[in-house]
């Protein structure tokens, strides 16, 4: 290649190409085949109770989104989020909104699911501030997700937006196929009546996030 | 407490209805700035005290066999240290599989000193805050020899078909979602400037910020109390994941580590460092 063509070539490779150096998948030219995943797998976690055993194990959309890297061709994401969108239960009474004061203190409570976490008895949380802005006094918030602050106001407290949220902390992947987000309440680690909980501390207009 | 200290130093934090002053990234630089004086003073980098314990245990007479463990080959010959850490993970033919340090360690103490492997595994971590025979012997050794590699640039082993396929292995293990949580490594570490809450997440993608992280292990975690080696950072990791205790030096631990290593290839290996 002549110097003008190298230099062409330099001036239009994107940024991040030229900054990052490596990527995450460099790799040595081959990919694991699955049964020696599942072999490995299997001997790695020699002494895990029986009932934890099947968190190793993956569901269709966990082994379409692991394959795809998240990012699946549209046909696949929209038999993900058709799939995930099924199997959503909704509140018996209908309503969207619990109490936002329960709502801050699970989205503060990073508990529950831990095989050190052995109370029966204590309720899970749903650790939100891992990885959300929330409430702006809370200056301890992580960034792997967008910032909630002030949600509900920006929607004008909207029904259908309850709606939405409801739905979208119950199973995330309805509306975005192979979400980082955890499918809080599709998995049961969260109750119908935390996650409205939750809904609150969003759409609430008394909630702190909403003043 | 400690954030209490750091929080007071950066200025007042009102606890009623105002927004403290603060901000996140004060708060994140204030810590960071504390664990870079420990690093900075090698005396007060409490990881010491296991250094100097593993040098005890690498040079002394144990075990049902009672000897030393200059007999113990981690890949560049046995008794060889310096260098080793660098090179690893890498196949072993003797034990027919590629393994880290810990792994291998955990092995020499068994096969060259006869220590029963179960004993050995039942104190794999420090107990918070171990003083002298508290500490975990594995931990112990594995700072020792970790820091007979400093200076040297990270350069895991891959010209063996069984290397590589432990590279492919961790590869995959890196990207799969599993767990009620749907968690991957990739979910918190497969994209730049993330954060959990206020601590800094390392994107793997990223060659400096790989070489970094691989360059800095073990590492003193003082939230542990203890210093920590890889081993113990991913069973950290799978604990928060929501995943069952993985067995330590497992085939998914070694695998991840190469794939890792590879990542951070080239680092200078300076170690122990202090970490949250």
């Amino acid at each position: 290649m002549n110097k003008a063509a190298r230099i062409a070539v330099v001036l239009l490779l994107p940024g991040w190409v030229l900054a990052a150096g490596v990527s995450l998948a460099q790799g040595t030219g081959g990919a694991a085949p699955s049964a020696a995943i599942d072999q490995a797998i299997q001997s790695s976690w020699s002494e895990a109770p029986a009932t934890w055993r099947p968190r190793m194990m993956q569901d269709e959309t966990q082994r379409q989104c692991s394959q795809s890297r998240n990012a699946p061709p549209a046909a696949e994401a929209t038999a993900i989020s058709t799939r995930e969108a099924a199997a959503i239960q909704y509140p018996a009474d209908g309503r969207f909104i619990g109490d936002w004061r329960k709502g801050e203190a699970l989205a503060q409570n990073g508990y529950g699911g831990r095989f050190t976490d052995k109370d029966a008895s204590r309720p899970n949380g749903g650790n939100c501030y891992a990885c959300h802005q929330i409430d702006a006094k809370e200056i301890s918030f992580g960034t792997l997700g967008p910032p909630l602050t002030g949600y509900g106001k920006t929607r004008k407290f909207a029904a259908a937006d309850a709606k939405r949220v409801y739905e979208k902390i119950y199973n995330p992947q309805a509306a975005q196929a192979c979400s980082s987000m955890p499918r809080f309440g599709a998995s049961r680690f969260l109750t119908i009546e935390q996650i409205k909980d939750l809904v609150a501390l969003l759409m609430d207009p008394e909630s702190p996030v909403n003043k | 407490m400690l954030v209490g200290i750091v929080l007071n130093l950066c200025g007042p934090v009102h606890a009623q209805q105002k927004a403290p002053s603060a901000s996140p990234g004060d708060t994140d630089k204030a810590l960071e700035k504390y664990r870079d004086m420990l690093n900075a003073d090698p005396f007060t980098n409490p990881a010491l005290l296991w250094v100097d314990r593993g040098e005890t245990l690498w040079k002394s007479p144990r075990g049902p066999n009672n000897v030393s463990l200059e007999g113990c080959d981690l890949g560049k010959g046995a008794g060889i240290t310096r260098g080793a850490y660098a090179e690893l993970p890498r196949y072993f033919a003797d034990a027919d599989r590629v393994m880290d340090l810990e792994s291998r360690l955990l092995r020499c103490l068994e096969k060259v000193q006869g220590f029963d492997p179960k004993a050995v595994l039942r104190n794999k971590f420090s107990p918070q805050g171990a003083a002298g025979e508290q500490m975990s012997d594995l931990e112990a050794l594995t700072a020792y020899v970790a820091t007979q590699s400093n200076g040297a640039k990270l350069a895991p082993q891959l010209a063996h078909p069984r290397e590589q396929q432990a590279y492919q292995l961790g590869e995959a293990l890196f990207f799969r979602r599993m767990g009620p949580w749907d968690f991957a490594c990739a979910t918190c570490h497969g994209e730049p400037g993330k954060r959990i809450r206020l601590q800094e997440l390392p994107y793997f993608g990223d060659r400096k910020q790989a070489q970094s992280v691989m360059g800095s292990w073990p590492a003193y975690r003082v939230s542990q109390e203890s210093l920590r080696t890889m081993q113990h950072r991913l069973y950290d990791c799978f604990w928060q994941m929501r995943l069952p205790a993985v067995d330590y030096g497992s085939e998914v631990t070694v695998a991840l580590t190469m794939y890792l290593a590879k990542q951070g290839e080239g680092a200078t290996l300076q170690v122990p460092t202090v970490k949250r």
